[in-house]
């Protein structure tokens, strides 16, 4: 028996009817909503492709049961900049071409942009520790770390 | 590509059909799209093949090889506006759409620009000069009196000028690619060399990106693959029942031993092949994994390839004064995309297309006309970027059980793997084994160097399907690995080098290739085993190989891999034995292939003497791959190169059982995380008027060495096995 489920996604009102409460978050956002900024990496939560924001904090939405967003805002790489007004960490990672396939980097961006409404200049250090587990296999971790310190600037 | 549900006929719009000078545009309505992309070209020999010039003077240019994500569509791209004299933003390329582009191979081996963009090269410089002349007859004028710049022709003389658009709307052009065209000469490039920005960048930062995993057609199903429990058991039955209480399920389709489900949505999809009730045989052929080095070193050998022999090394080891000997070893390896493989497939009027993000569409349509007893013509597989595969992954069976699902369901289906299928399934990296020895006279000069190494037989042509083999459909099960004998032979000048590689007939779990085949493996053994040499008999690294290389552009970076270091001349291996964080620095050299791209490295490594753990702190690149298209891009390569392989010598290894992979997952099969990246330093250098060679792996295959050297130099204990995990090292530690 399908089930309506609401709520806000990207500063708009969203509902889904679902078969089952609890299938993660993430299939609601790609294939009902059509999204593409979170992607399938593990569906464990051990790799952060799929992460948005629920209520300002990052989440996996591939272990997150959609029935738990009910009533609440949920962000996703779409929500946080689009092309014509880019979000200052999207433009950073543009300006330090800060990916090889580029896959992750929606893990990548929204974990950095949860960083930084928490910490607006983190330390190296503060930055590779908050994407301790964000997973890339290009290796793209350098120009990452050297996007998301100039988006800090950029902020500053 | 960015956003758009993708149908046939739109996705031919989208490509572009025009060839130069002559427009399908308006077929394209009332015929059927094979019918249609029938009419474009895609002979290696003929300038239409790679590049379309339309009305409004774009640029499209169509070509075989792909991006997977390491931008070479931005350096195709680079290098055709370079040679047509256009701005590089005007031209699009299309990729790897085998009704559309030209077969120029698998994109591997770091070939995209030194093969395939080449071709473009000369294809563009073929079209240059004809537009050149068209445009002569167009403005009354002569060749030499004509300039172009931003796809405008002008008469300096006369001052008139002419846009390619104009000019090929006048005339069509049906060229042979002309081997005697004049390129451009590389002093006067102004986009070719440079940094230009990535094309796909912006829209994957703003999740307009089109993956493979993200295309959508219409009245597409999903479809999920349920493998069997132990690799090659047979299926015995299914109980569909098991599936009740799951809304939405369309087919559960068993093919032989190939067992899939398909549903209306995903989640459906993916909850039915997780609960469906398979009975399966047993099956337990795989060796024990702690024998597993015994067990290669036991299995036939279908043929011996020696791949150096120079003097006789077999009497001069007989006759030296000091013989060493080591074996190394090189673990499974799995290529761990972060997003596992995926793909679109439609039958449709008894034709197949599939949407797929194989590095090999080609090859791939080869596999699936054997497969479905189709002929070639009647398939098309388009190539669609997925996430970083880095060899042949799962891309192409996650195609193939597409294709198979669509078939049995008569619908457009769109399967990716779950997490623990890729790591399960795709085919891995296989075990290599080298035994090393060296013979030095009484003055420590070495005069004898022996190489075995034991790799499975193979070439570089397809995989096999997975899906063709479950499923009982006609495929070749031929080992395919990748040239992995590369670099089994030195670029050293001992007077008596014998180099072997025992091929062998079979290799525990389905084999490819991944990053850097055999070259890094084999360069690993052979830089580590140099470094014992250098230890014993107390010369130093860097020096020591510049006195056995006669190779100009060799010994240039050695000596610019020193200054960029700040190499100093010592014995290696005298850091001491302190307890706590032992620190050490190792070298390490390819010429690779003993043909093109050199690179060299040091790597600084901090060694935990109580836990074993190892960390790469710094690494210092220099990088020869001659003419360099686009440095920013090369760079890219070589930080995500050696990022990857420091991943892969400090913690990967593939585990499996009796039956099947027990790696399973990023917990089963961790790879570097952010804290433990280290700091890359590049030194490129740049040989315009040289022949651009690959940078995709080349400066991989230095990483294990370097990093085996450098915990030598902290501890005084030799690594011989990757991956140089905590216990390794702290067993090695042990008996140093």
């Amino acid at each position: 028996m399908a089930q309506a489920i609401s709520f806000d996604l990207n500063g708009r009102p969203v509902t889904v009817q679902v078969d089952d409460p609890q299938m993660p978050l993430l299939y609601a956002l790609r294939d009902d909503l059509g999204l593409h900024g979170p992607r399938f990496g593990c569906g464990l939560g051990q790799c952060g492709a799929c992460t948005v924001h629920l209520e300002g904090k990052a989440v996996r939405s591939c272990i997150t049961p959609v029935s738990t967003v009910a009533h609440q805002h949920v962000v996703t790489l779409e929500g946080l900049g689009a092309q014509e007004k880019l979000h200052p960490l999207q433009q950073a990672f543009i300006d330090e071409q800060a990916m090889q396939c580029g896959y992750c980097m929606n893990g990548m961006i929204m974990q950095a942009a949860a960083l930084l409404q928490v910490n607006k200049h983190p330390s190296d250090d503060e930055i590779k520790s908050a994407l301790a587990e964000n997973l890339c296999r290009c290796g793209s971790h350098l120009r990452v770390i050297r996007a998301i310190r100039r988006a800090a600037n950029a902020a500053a | 590509m960015t956003n758009c549900a993708i149908d046939r006929r739109s996705f031919l719009k989208l490509s572009g059909v025009l060839v130069v000078g002559f427009s399908l545009e308006g077929v394209l309505d009332s015929t059927p799209a094979h019918a249609a992309v029938a009419a474009k070209s895609v002979s290696l020999t003929d300038v239409e093949s790679f590049i379309a010039i339309d009305a409004d003077g774009k640029v499209t240019v169509y070509c075989g090889h792909v991006d997977l994500g390491t931008g070479v569509q931005t350096a195709i791209a680079q290098i055709s506006a370079e040679e047509l004299d256009v701005p590089v933003g005007r031209v699009t390329v299309i990729q790897g759409d085998t009704a559309l582009t030209p077969d120029q191979g698998i994109t591997s081996g770091s070939f995209s620009i030194q093969g395939a963009g080449m071709q473009i090269r000369q294809a563009a410089a073929t079209a240059r000069q004809a537009l050149l002349m068209l445009a002569a007859q167009h403005l009354g004028s002569t060749a030499e009196d004509l300039v172009i710049a931003d796809g405008v022709v002008r008469s300096k003389s006369s001052g008139k000028q002419v846009g390619y658009g104009e000019l090929v709307a006048e005339k069509r052009l049906s060229l042979a690619v002309d081997k005697n065209a004049r390129q451009k000469a590389p002093a006067d490039y102004t986009i070719v060399g440079k940094p230009v920005a990535r094309i796909d960048i912006p829209a994957k930062v703003t999740a307009q990106f089109t993956y493979v995993q993200d295309v959508v057609v219409p009245g597409m199903l999903y479809g999920r693959t349920v493998f069997p429990p132990a690799m090659e058991a047979k299926l015995v039955s299914i109980d569909e029942r098991s599936l009740r209480g799951i809304p939405g399920i369309v087919k559960v389709v068993r093919a032989g031993n190939f067992c899939g489900v398909v549903a209306k949505t995903e989640w459906a999809a993916i909850k039915a092949a997780r609960q469906l009730k398979v009975t399966w045989t047993s099956w337990a052929g795989l060796p024990e994994q702690n024998e597993l080095w015994s067990y290669v070193r036991a299995s036939k050998v279908a043929k011996d390839e020696i791949t150096s022999n120079t003097g006789n090394a077999t009497d001069a080891l007989q006759a030296a004064s000091r013989r060493m000997k080591a074996t190394y070893d090189f673990a499974l390896q799995t290529h761990g995309s972060i997003g596992p493989s995926a793909a679109v497939a439609e039958f449709k009027d008894g034709k197949l297309t599939c949407w797929t993000a194989s590095q090999a569409t080609h090859a791939l349509r080869k596999q699936f006309a054997q497969m479905f007893s189709m002929a070639e013509d009647d398939v098309r597989c388009i190539y669609v970027e997925g996430a970083g595969c880095y060899g042949r992954n799962g891309h192409e069976d996650a195609a193939a059980d597409a294709a198979l699902m669509a078939r049995a369901v008569g619908r457009p289906v769109r399967v990716q793997w779950m997490r623990w299928d890729e790591h399960g399934w795709d085919p891995k990296g296989p075990p290599t084994l080298v035994d090393l020895e060296a013979g030095l006279n009484a003055s420590d000069t070495v005069v004898a160097w022996k190489g075995d190494f034991f790799i499975p037989v193979g070439g570089p042509a397809a995989v096999w399907l997975l899906t063709a083999q479950l499923a009982g459909l006609p495929h070749r099960e031929d080992l395919e690995t990748g040239s992995i004998f590369r670099n089994s032979a030195i670029p050293y000048d001992f007077p008596n080098r014998h180099t072997v590689c025992h091929r062998l007939a079979s290799t525990p779990l389905r084999p490819s290739w991944i990053r850097s085949p055999g070259r890094m493996q084999n360069t690993f053994a052979n830089e580590a085993f140099l470094d014992e040499i250098v230890a014993a008999i107390g010369a130093d690294p860097l020096e020591f190989r510049l006195q056995h290389i006669s190779d100009r552009r060799g010994e240039e970076l050695l000596r610019r891999l020193g200054q960029l270091a700040k190499w100093e001349t010592r014995k290696t291996g005298d850091r001491g034995h302190g307890s706590g964080v032992l620190r050490g620095r190792g070298l390490s050299y390819v010429y690779y292939e003993l043909s093109r791209t050199y690179v060299g490295i040091v790597v600084d490594v901090e060694v935990d003497r109580k836990s074993g753990k190892t960390r790469v702190t710094h690494a210092a690149v220099v990088h020869d791959c001659g003419q360099i298209i686009n440095p920013d891009g090369v760079r890219n390569q070589i930080e995500g190169g050696v990022i990857q392989t420091v991943s892969r010598s400090l913690l990967e290894e593939l585990k499996f059982d009796r039956s099947h992979v027990t790696s399973l997952d990023w917990a089963s099969y961790p790879i570097l995380k952010f804290p433990d990246v280290p700091e890359v330093v590049i030194d490129l250098i740049d040989r315009p008027t040289e022949v651009p060679w690959g940078a995709g792996e080349p400066a991989c295959a230095v990483v294990p060495s370097a990093i085996s050297n450098a915990i030598f130099d902290a501890t005084g204990a030799r690594l011989r096995s990757v991956p140089f995990k905590p216990d390794n090292v702290r067993a090695a530690l042990a008996s140093a």
